[in-house]
């Protein structure tokens, strides 16, 4: 059985699913995910799923696990890179993802991830941050 | 006339196991692609068709997948039979309900790949096993 | 009455023997009939084209058009009306080019004591006409295949995604909106999130004179697709008939934000992202 590595980029979790998982592959990722939170302290996951060509209800239901496992461990899951066909056959299924967040490519997941930390920890929103921000993000 | 790629004759996969789930994917991505259905709609067959042939393998307790090549005259689709030998289904109805599941899943499967083909027709009772049939059409 | 193999070979026979002749007279009645829009070098060489091929075809070939040996000379129709189609001449413009050979024929027995049975003459005949059919067959075709790509093409020019800003896309829709047009809109829109990796999407309905529920519910098909991808949509331009027949359906936006117009739903999205930016501060050295 084939299996999808799991690489520490800092302090997130980078999952890039580059093959056609079987079922158990699936299985597989969602127990090694949970071990590598709880050994690394990391505060966030991001899965890509750029490659993926399909995305079924035990794939879809695999994300929200992943997301509700690494939230009750204190980690931010993200899942980017979603294709458009693979969207619009997801809405046509039924397939809703709750509770998973999405972002367009891996750097806007980084960022979301962040975004939601400094939240969490309490940051204020002054309004000279807001200059330097724009600054430093603008390309 | 199909000049250039031949489609052959219905292709059979057996589905007794996880990895057999993935090659059935695998040929009706192939043959979707050689039928030139739109990528949207090659998405959305793999998609219907992982779903039903877990379902042949969980629910069923294995079965086969036969993938063919239709024509109308005026276009081209792929049709694909699902067929087991296992207990079948008591109610039709119920089964195909969103949400509705007897195995611990999203309850999806059925109802789900029905609005993701534009020809689904099931065959099933009691002790007879189930066969399902999906049609995609190209536009 | 068809053409006999002996037949087909009898009017080969007569195409070689008064070759010269034949592909002169061809060449003009045609050329009156087009009254010069094609110049008679080039209906010559499509004529002489046409001669050469149905003495290749053989007698055998011309009984039967639907034989190999006739596959050059169906070859040659084919083309002969694909260029006229596409050149818009009209399908009559297009037959005449080939019935003109009758006229020829026949002048062959008149004036040049050609041997011409009775029977020859209506066999022959009824051979152009099967050959004046086949190119119609082949211009209905390629019109057809026009209108089609032209189709596509008038598709593909009404729904022009469009970036406004930085990670911001707009969709102006203009027109009718069917089911079709409606799909290729989304498919258009999605794919140009991803290229350019803009979280924001305003699709301005401005020009849309109704919505039905099938558009309803393809426009929020959309906006959940483009959730899932990790982008927002904005729909902007709700006229006050549209808002009505919304609330009529009873179709439910539920939490999908709506704009009056374009340059609302922009300002709604540059407050979202300044509000962002503000957060995506990197403080977390501190």
């Amino acid at each position: 059985m084939e299996r999808v590595p799991v690489l520490k980029i800092g302090d997130i979790l980078l999952v890039s699913i580059q093959i056609d998982m079987s079922d158990q592959t699936a299985v597989t990722l969602q127990e090694d995910l949970a071990e590598r939170i709880v050994a690394t302290g990391c505060h966030g996951v991001i899965i890509d799923i750029t490659a993926l060509d399909i995305v079924d209800s035990f794939v879809g239901r695999m994300l929200s696990t992943i997301a509700s496992i690494s939230k009750v461990l204190d980690a931010e899951t993200v899942v980017v890179g979603m294709r458009p066909a693979v969207a619009i056959t997801l809405v046509e299924l039924g397939l809703s993802l709750n509770g998973i967040r999405t972002a367009l490519n891996v750097e806007r997941g980084m960022e979301l991830i962040a975004a939601t930390r400094d939240d969490d920890l309490g940051y204020d929103d002054t309004p000279g941050d807001v200059e330097s921000a724009t600054a430093a993000t603008s390309p | 006339m199909t000049a250039g790629v031949d489609l052959g004759g219905p292709q059979t996969q057996a589905i007794g196991s996880d990895e057999d789930v993935v090659r059935v994917r695998q040929l009706v991505r192939t043959v979707a692609v050689a039928v030139k259905l739109s990528l949207v709609d090659q998405t959305k067959l793999v998609t219907a068709a992982s779903e039903l042939a877990r379902n042949t393998l969980i629910y069923g307790g294995g079965g086969t997948a036969e993938v063919t090549v239709v024509e109308d005259g005026r276009r081209r689709g792929v049709r694909i039979v699902f067929a087991d030998s296992g207990p079948g289904i008591v109610d039709l109805g119920l089964a195909l309900t969103d949400g509705y599941t007897t195995g611990g899943g999203l309850g999806l499967g059925l109802s789900g790949s029905r609005r993701l083909v534009d020809d689904f027709d099931i065959q099933t009772a009691p002790g007879e096993g189930t066969r399902i049939t999906i049609t995609k059409w190209s536009r | 009455m068809a053409l006999t193999a002996d037949g087909g070979n009898r009017l080969v026979e007569l195409l070689t023997g008064h070759g010269e002749r034949v592909v002169q007279r061809w060449t003009e009645v045609v050329a009156a009939s087009l009254r010069g829009r094609l110049s008679l070098a080039e209906l010559r060489l499509q004529v002489q084209e046409l001669h050469a091929s149905m003495i290749n075809a053989g007698g055998a070939g011309l009984a039967d058009l639907q034989v190999p040996a006739a596959g050059e000379l169906r070859a040659v129709l084919a083309d002969l009306s694909r260029s006229r189609a596409r050149q818009s001449f009209t399908a009559t413009e297009t037959a005449v080019s080939i019935y003109a050979l009758k006229d020829v024929l026949v002048e062959l027995a008149e004036t040049d004591g050609a041997e011409l049975s009775l029977r020859d003459v209506v066999d022959f005949t009824g051979l152009v006409d099967r050959m004046g059919l086949l190119t119609f067959e082949t211009y209905v075709q390629t019109r057809e295949g026009l209108i089609a790509d032209q189709a596509e093409q008038l598709l593909e020019l009404s729904t022009p995604v469009v970036k406004i800003w930085d990670g911001v896309v707009a969709v102006p829709l203009v027109g009718t909106l069917d089911s079709a047009r409606a799909q290729v809109v989304m498919e258009r829109l999605l794919q140009t999130l991803v290229d350019t990796g803009s979280p924001y999407a305003i699709i301005d309905i401005t020009g849309v004179p109704a919505v039905d529920t099938q558009v309803a519910q393809h426009i929020l098909k959309t906006v959940v697709a483009a959730r899932l991808m990790g982008a927002d949509c904005i729909i902007s331009g709700i006229r006050p008939q549209i808002a009505q027949t919304i609330v009529a359906l009873g179709i439910e936006f539920g939490d999908i934000a709506t704009k009056a117009s374009l340059a609302d739903a922009l300002r709604h999205v540059l407050r979202l992202t300044g509000v962002e930016a503000s957060r995506r501060h990197p403080r977390r050295e501190a």
